[in-house]
């Protein structure tokens, strides 16, 4: 019956169906699919047969560029390619909803501009209401329409000239995408968290949107259920060829599932790029605090090699990837993941031993699941904490624990240097050394410390 | 029993109930969605019939309504009679009257409604008015349907604007509530305690449904 009338009013139902890329060939897309079940399947990945809703338009699939001082201030500028899912991350109140908000036009930014595909949603000449901007929204706590079953929440999303017949076949579809097949009739109270979200996501999807915004989809619901919805959302994704912008203050969140990270701050992008590329190498201290980025130190550029530079901190003189960009004597903050943190086993030597050995004492340590999490005071300085962890079992086999000595080999690799930050106080390189003349001294020996006890191992 | 008095309060009741529903969603809808300047100036205004004294409001409206006045002599003009002491010129009092009963609950009905919800509707595609009508309206029924009950309600007891403006006429202006006092005036001990007692019933039950439909409502929400 369904298909019958989705026949019978080709062109209107065509226009309903997300992504529209069947509707340049009606017929052949029609009938290569069976039952027509994927046909409202938002810009099914199946259709090798390119979608006709995009001609060639110069730039990507979405751009945004958004510049407001008041009431929240904004300086926002990234682009979300046709397929990429761009992660916008930041902490509380950095201004993440306000941008999404702004895609969807539900606000009007002072000055900027949106454009999907090539179209003008939002310019200094152009602002477009919600309802002309074709866009899928997910809100945070799903917004429901909480007197219509999970079909009609759909079916409030197709347009009302469809026959009805026709919308309740689209929104089945839909929700059967979304793994809802058989709840059509229930109502949102009578659906669980998880549910809700999925329902809200057919209907964002209803709207045969040319951008999808998720906004903190997964913060509403249990653990098990977030796992469950994000796995889903990874494959999904695939078959939908709209840019897809996820908001999230969850940093895992944003490293699992997308291609590209915006950091956020005070409604300002500080840096955008592959999600391992912005958590290991952070352009500034302030983003580097922002993606939760621990080990942050101060030291002096002592000199430049041909294999690398070398870098003065506290009595140390760490031998870290060429950063020739860094003038010598300068001041420069820098960081290590605790990944890159290897700590040396009294059981059996390990490789990268004589890299960048530091010693110290073990202030904290936390058996957290398989691994522990530690902190090791360098130096035996307070002020001094270097966090990395290790797997539960090494750290009882090497009698791990607070009070104890350790030393760690910061992997060369794993050093990152940023500008100093500013108003920073600078530690102050530990006994005067004028870092130069050290570094001369200390070239041949990759063991930069001066310290009897490292020597002796 | 003066049953022509009970007719005449419930004409004027269901005609002040459904002529005030689309003012109360129109006011109501935008006193809860709008920021407006002299939004708190509208809501007092609204809000002013519950503390006026019903003769201090009756005597406005009689003065505004007299022959002499401009409304009065347009009024006269157009329908050739008078509006102070005619059903018709009650019925306006009562539409004042009345505000805040029609008002008031509507608003809280659209108030109750996430903020997202309405964007979600326009996010949709819907239209303002399709999203109002689709699922505003829906979701804030409770509300419009305690706006009309108390509204009904409080125009069947309504008694100060009434005599002020209506004064007694028989079949044109004596509600229920003027014909127990003009009764018990008269020493009609009988026949007043027949109308009071009617009225009480019709209010307690009015009442009752107002506070059902809030718990409806709250279930909802």
């Amino acid at each position: 019956m369904a298909e019958a009338a989705q026949s019978a009013v080709p062109g209107a139902a065509q226009s309903a169906v997300p992504g529209g890329a069947q509707s340049a060939v009606p017929g052949a897309a029609q009938s290569a699919v069976p039952g027509g079940a994927q046909s409202a399947v938002p810009g099914a990945a199946q259709s090798a047969v390119p979608g006709p809703a995009q001609p060639a338009v110069p730039g990507p699939a979405l751009s945004v560029e958004l510049e407001q001082g008041a009431p929240i201030p904004l300086a926002a500028r990234f682009d979300c390619g046709e397929g990429e899912l761009l992660a916008l991350v930041g902490p509380s109140g950095s201004g993440k909803t306000t941008i999404l908000r702004a895609i969807a036009g539900l606000i009007r930014p002072q000055s900027g501009s949106v454009r999907a595909n090539g179209a003008a949603w939002f310019d200094a000449r152009t602002f477009l209401p919600p309802q002309a901007r074709r866009v899928g929204l997910v809100f945070q706590h799903y917004a429901l329409f909480p007197h219509l079953s999970a079909s009609g929440n759909v079916q409030a999303a197709l347009p009302p000239t469809l026959p009805r017949a026709t919308r309740v076949s689209i929104a089945r579809e839909l929700i059967e995408f979304v793994h809802l097949g058989g709840l059509e009739d229930r109502l949102p109270r009578e659906l669980s968290g998880g549910q809700q979200q999925r329902v809200a996501l057919a209907r964002a999807l209803a709207r045969d949107p040319q951008v999808l915004l998720l906004d903190e989809p997964f913060s509403a619901v249990d653990q098990v259920t977030r796992r469950r919805l994000q796995r889903e959302l990874a494959q999904m994704r695939r078959r939908l060829k709209i840019p897809i912008v996820l908001v999230t203050h969850d940093l895992e969140e944003a490293a699992s599932l997308a291609d590209r990270m915006v950091v956020l701050h005070h409604g300002r992008t500080l840096q955008s790029g592959a999600p391992f590329d912005v958590l290991a190498r952070p352009a500034t201290v302030d983003i580097a605090r922002l993606v939760d980025y621990r080990n942050l130190f101060t030291g002096r550029i002592a000199a430049h090699e041909p294999e690398c530079t070398r870098l003065a901190w506290l009595d140390c003189l760490l031998e870290v990837p060429p950063a020739p960009a860094y003038a010598p004597g300068s001041e420069v903050s820098w960081g290590i993941l605790p990944a890159h943190c290897i700590l040396h086993r009294r059981d059996r030597p390990s490789r990268g031993e004589h890299e960048n050995p530091v010693r110290g004492v073990i202030g904290e340590f936390v058996p957290f699941g398989e691994n522990a999490a530690v902190t090791l005071h360098v130096d035996g300085r307070q002020d001094v904490e270097l966090h990395f962890s290790v797997p539960t079992h090494v750290a009882a086999r090497n009698g791990l624990e607070a009070g104890v000595e350790a030393v760690v080999s910061l992997l060369k690799q794993g050093i990152h240097l940023m500008p100093l930050a500013e108003g920073h106080h600078p530690v102050p390189v530990a006994g005067g050394h004028q870092p130069a003349p050290v570094a001369e001294g200390h070239q041949p020996a990759p063991v930069a410390r001066v310290d009897p006890a490292a020597r002796a191992r | 029993m003066d049953w022509a008095a009970l007719l005449l309060s419930l004409q004027l009741a269901a005609a002040t109930a459904l002529l005030l529903l689309p003012v109360a969603v129109g006011l109501g809808h935008a006193l809860a969605w709008r920021k407006f300047r002299g939004k708190s100036a509208l809501e007092a205004v609204v809000a002013l019939p519950l503390v006026l004294p019903p003769t201090v409001l009756g005597y406005y409206l009689l003065v505004t309504f007299a022959p002499t006045s401009a409304l009065g002599q347009l009024y006269q003009q157009l329908f050739g009679t008078t509006l102070a002491f005619s059903f018709q010129g009650l019925l306006v009092a009562s539409l004042i009257a009345n505000l805040p009963f029609a008002v008031q609950p509507v608003q809280r009905g659209f108030e109750a409604i996430a903020p997202e919800v309405r964007e979600a509707a326009w996010l949709c595609g819907m239209s303002r008015l399709r999203a109002l009508w689709k699922i505003e309206l829906p979701l804030a029924w409770p509300g419009l349907l305690t706006a009309a009950v108390l509204t009904f309600a409080h125009t069947l007891g309504e008694f100060g604007v009434v005599l002020m403006v209506g004064g007694n006429i028989p079949g044109e202006t004596r509600t229920v509530a003027i014909a127990i006092y003009d009764r018990a005036q008269a020493l009609d001990e009988r026949a007043a305690g027949v109308m009071a007692a009617t009225l009480l019933v019709l209010s307690f039950a009015a009442i009752s449904l107002v506070y059902w439909l809030d718990r409806v409502r709250r279930r909802h929400g």
